[in-house]
């Protein structure tokens, strides 16, 4: 689309200290992008020293480091990656164009959502280099009231990530409900589009509860107020409650819009209409909803009465609905496809398979007595690695791989793709399918150390994290490699219909020349 | 692989845990009918419908609501169905036999203290019978702890300033790992304990010695000196002890139907009690450390709030002896 090129692209105008001025969405997002996605390495660097210490029985580290090294992998990965990852940086990118508009609809607040964030990180990087953390991302009292590792930091550090996390919520929700081009219906939207206006509900609803509730563990660390302490009156329990609260809804603030991405992903490469459109869409808003109401079932032996185990149970037990519905509406979207095996389309296949297994094994943890066991054992590290890091960080290489030609028009080198795809999925299963045996074994999480018995599966884990190491060494090097390539990348290279790929590659400043018209979904692949 | 099908390499060692492993089983092989249903159809689509030339010609399909809420339908069914086995298993795990034999655990960074009615202290090893009830009613002295013991698929939170309860009965003499399953700083990972199961007759021979030991003790002889982790003193006698100590009598009559400042506590455990504001409670562990920790929360029907707050005056320890003591007035 040659007409494109007089058009500046969102790249080339201006010196490094535009970027940090910058109002445009698009290079927000790119600087999300490079933000979390460096932090996705420092998260994955502590998790490749947790699986080193568990590599033989014995220590290596002390139990003290250990305990540290999990309690970073987790916070970081959770509060610096996966939470802000997809929306603020792809989503970010991509909503503002999916809907036709110009930018997202208040582009101050869009800047100040980012320094918010990096104000946050910055805190919880200081709580590392002043003494650490070895709370467990939970930070569940009273023992990080009493622990003297640096928790006042880290839980400040949180909190005001939190604020950058309602802002951008906020933003986007008006910017779907305000800014939609003309034709632009919520049906015709994209089906990424309604999985972040869910996430963006969930992050302005949820996000204040766990704001409060760091700031209570803070009052009572540094003034000494007795709110989940019993030494001071206060009732541990309750921060379980409290931090659940908004963990639990979390959870779908991570994956759904790994969800969105998939639901963009194989349309194309099966050159197909997405089956169920309407089905998918609601059921990112269904489970929306019911997150809310769930999250006691990670306090079935918490001491919580029977009563609200039996209802937190069952309500458990609907969540499994609407993510059916989807998985199996992904897999009949191929259906008489025409599909063709790239690296975003390998990614979304991996997406369907690792986290139907993450979804399965859900069962066996919302089924009350089987729970009895399993709770706190590797089982449930593995299922949630089977959720967060087979469903979201997979739809979340997905989306990279599809959406790189457009945001640095460049395109990444296939033949490694698929290696480094090959490497992280076979590194995947290797590292937490074995983890599911040691949780049913018996062998408990956050053990710095472990009997014998459990020697065998341990190692072979460890080995498989070397393996997700190399995967993503490569990845890392042919993505940064690839920016430095002269070729140019096609502005659709995948023949997608969404309205990105009617833009140049990268897109111009201002998206659009002229405000397009919207006249028909975004799925009108085949022929009826 | 050889795994996949099989749920663990753990003995079955208590009543409840071949229950938990049918529920286990019966969700593992839904589990795989559904993963192999949905990912053989997916690499079937893939290898069967790949892009052969650029041209290819796709359907225009865009849904199918009836296969779509049949799925819906169908899993909402399979899903009730595990949701209600889970929780009728779960009932027998909270729901203690009457008789149980009652231990209390007490959980500290990082070990555990276990003490018998007849004021036996052990740590880090807890002896039951096979064959019975086990009832343990567990607290912590500092952060969460879990108690878990894999063979017998259970596991229940301690927590500091409340009583946890964990019953079972263990079907398998031998030793058994216990491990703690709830974060708790540095030692977590080492904080272990052993239940030993013994036959009847060799508990029955066990409790006896340490009976023994317990004379001994009391009355300064030797054979105590060989059993130094016992501690010499009947944990109800170390709570009426208590009860004279801070002072409770002054308020607290132990005979029956004796009212002084306030009521006689001679019976009240496992009682219902009319509080002020005319609802009703069960005497329980709870309740006896919430009188004593918040007195004025749940006031006795026709008492004025005259009782103290005994928070921060009374150690964990001597918490449970009273708490002994109490039920032993009857
Ligand atoms: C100054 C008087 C006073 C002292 C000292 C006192 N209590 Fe009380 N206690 C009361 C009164 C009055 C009530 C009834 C009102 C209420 O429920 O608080 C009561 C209630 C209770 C109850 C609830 C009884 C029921 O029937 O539900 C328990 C148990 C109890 N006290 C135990 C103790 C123990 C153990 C101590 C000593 C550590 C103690 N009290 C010391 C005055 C006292
Ligand atoms: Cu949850
Ligand atoms: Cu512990």
């Amino acid at each position: 689309m040659a007409e494109h090129s007089h058009h500046k692209s969102y790249l080339e105008e201006g010196g490094v200290k535009s970027w940090f001025t910058t109002l445009d969405h698009k290079r927000i997002g790119i600087m999300y992008l490079f933000t979390t996605m460096f932090f996705f390495a420092v998260g994955g660097i502590f998790g490749l020293l947790v699986r080193l210490e568990l590599l033989q029985p014995g220590p290596l580290f002390s139990p003290d480091l250990y305990n540290k090294f999990f309690t970073l992998h987790g916070a970081i990965m959770i509060f610096m990656f996966i939470i802000p990852n997809i929306p603020a940086a792809l989503g970010n990118f991509f909503l503002p164009i999916h809907i036709g508009a110009k930018d997202v609809a208040f582009p101050r607040l869009n800047l100040a959502s980012y320094y918010i964030f990096v104000g946050g990180a910055t805190l919880l990087i200081l709580s590392l280099l002043t003494g650490g953390v070895d709370t467990g991302w939970t930070f569940y009292t009273p023992y990080s009231i009493r622990t003297a590792t640096s928790v006042v930091l880290a839980t400040l550090g949180v909190f005001v990530m939190g604020f950058s996390g309602i802002l951008t919520g906020l933003n986007f929700m008006t910017t779907v409900h305000k800014l939609r081009a003309p034709g632009m219906t919520f049906y015709r939207m994209p089906l990424f589009i309604w999985a972040i206006y869910a996430t963006a509900i969930i992050q302005v609803l949820a996000t204040p509860v766990i704001g409060i509730t760091t700031l209570l563990l803070v009052m009572e660390r540094v003034l000494g107020v007795g709110f989940f302490d019993p030494k001071l009156g206060g009732d541990p329990v309750l921060f379980q409650h409290f931090f659940w609260f908004y963990s639990h809804p979390a959870v779908y603030i991570m994956i759904l819009p790994g969800m969105g991405i998939v639901s963009e992903v194989i349309p194309v490469f099966s050159r197909k209409h997405i089956f169920g459109y309407k089905a998918i869409a609601y059921s990112s808003l269904a489970i929306a909803f019911i997150s809310f109401i769930v999250w006691g079932h990670h306090m079935f032996v918490s001491s919580q009465s029977p009563l609200a185990n039996f209802l937190f149970s069952i309500l458990t037990m609907f969540v499994a609905v609407p993510t059916a519905i989807k998985i199996f509406n992904w897999t009949a979207t191929l259906y008489k496809g025409s599909i063709q095996l790239k690296t975003p389309m390998l990614y979304a296949l991996a997406f369907i398979f690792l986290f139907t297994i993450g979804g399965l094994t859900g069962l066996f943890l919302a089924a009350l007595s089987v729970d009895v066991h399993l709770h706190d054992t590797y089982f449930v590290v593995a299922h949630f690695h089977y959720v967060m890091m087979g469903g979201t960080v997979m739809g979340l290489l997905a989306g990279l791989h599809y959406w790189w030609p457009k945001m640095f028009g460049k395109m990444y080198p296939e033949t490694l793709g698929k290696i480094s795809w090959a490497f992280n999925f076979v590194g995947f299963n290797v590292t937490f399918l074995p983890q599911f045996w040691l949780g049913s074994d018996g062998m408990p999480r956050r053990y710095h150390d472990y009997l014998p018995q459990y020697a065998h599966w341990n190692l072979v884990s460890t080995v498989g994290s070397w393996l997700i190491g190399a995967g993503m060494l490569l990845m890392f090097g042919y993505f940064i490699a690839s920016l430095f390539k002269k070729e140019k990348a096609a502005d659709n290279p995948w023949g997608g219909k969404t309205l990105e790929w009617q833009i140049s590659s990268p897109p111009p400043v201002h998206n659009f020349e002229k405000t397009p018209v919207i006249t028909e979904g975004p799925y009108e692949y085949g022929q009826p | 692989m050889f795994r996949l099908l099989s749920r663990s390499s753990l003995p079955q060692a208590s009543t409840l845990a071949p229950k938990v492993d049918v529920l286990y089983d019966f969700i593992l092989w839904i589990s795989l009918i559904s993963f192999v249903a949905v990912i053989g159809a997916l690499i079937y689509f893939v290898f069967r419908y790949r892009r052969r030339t650029e041209s290819d010609k796709t359907p225009y399909i865009t849904g199918h609501s009836v296969a779509e809420n049949a799925v819906a339908v169908g899993l909402l069914a399979v899903v009730m169905a595990i949701f209600a086995w889970g929780w009728i298993g779960y009932k027998e795990i909270i729901q203690s036999p009457a008789e149980a034999l009652e231990i209390q655990i007490l959980g500290r960074q990082w070990l555990w203290q276990v003490e018998y009615d007849n004021g036996r202290t052990l740590v880090n090893e807890l002896v039951v019978p096979k064959g019975k009830p086990v009832q343990l009613i567990m607290t912590s002295a500092d952060v969460l702890h879990s108690f878990y013991v894999p063979d017998f698929r259970l596991k229940q939170d301690l927590v500091p300033g409340a009583y946890t309860k964990l019953w079972f009965e263990a079907t398998e003499a031998g030793e058994h790992q216990v491990f703690c399953a709830e974060y708790c700083g540095t030692a977590h990972a080492q904080m272990f304990a052993k239940v030993k199961v013994l036959e009847p007759e060799e508990y029955a021979r066990w409790q006896a010695e340490g009976g023994q030991a317990q004379v001994a003790a009391t009355t300064g002889g030797k054979k105590g000196a060989a059993h130094s982790v016992h501690l010499a003193v009947n944990l109800a006698e170390k709570g009426r002890q208590v009860f004279t100590q801070k002072g409770c009598m002054a308020c607290h009559a132990v005979e029956k139907g004796k009212i002084l400042v306030g009521p006689s506590l001679f019976g009240i455990f496992g009682k219902q009690e009319t509080l002020a504001d005319g609802s009703k409670v069960v005497v329980d562990e709870n309740y006896l450390r919430e009188s004593l920790m918040d007195p004025q929360l749940k006031l006795v029907k026709g008492f004025p709030p005259l009782m103290p707050t005994f928070r921060g005056v009374l150690t964990d320890e001597e918490v449970n002896a009273l708490v002994a003591y109490v039920k032993s007035l009857k």
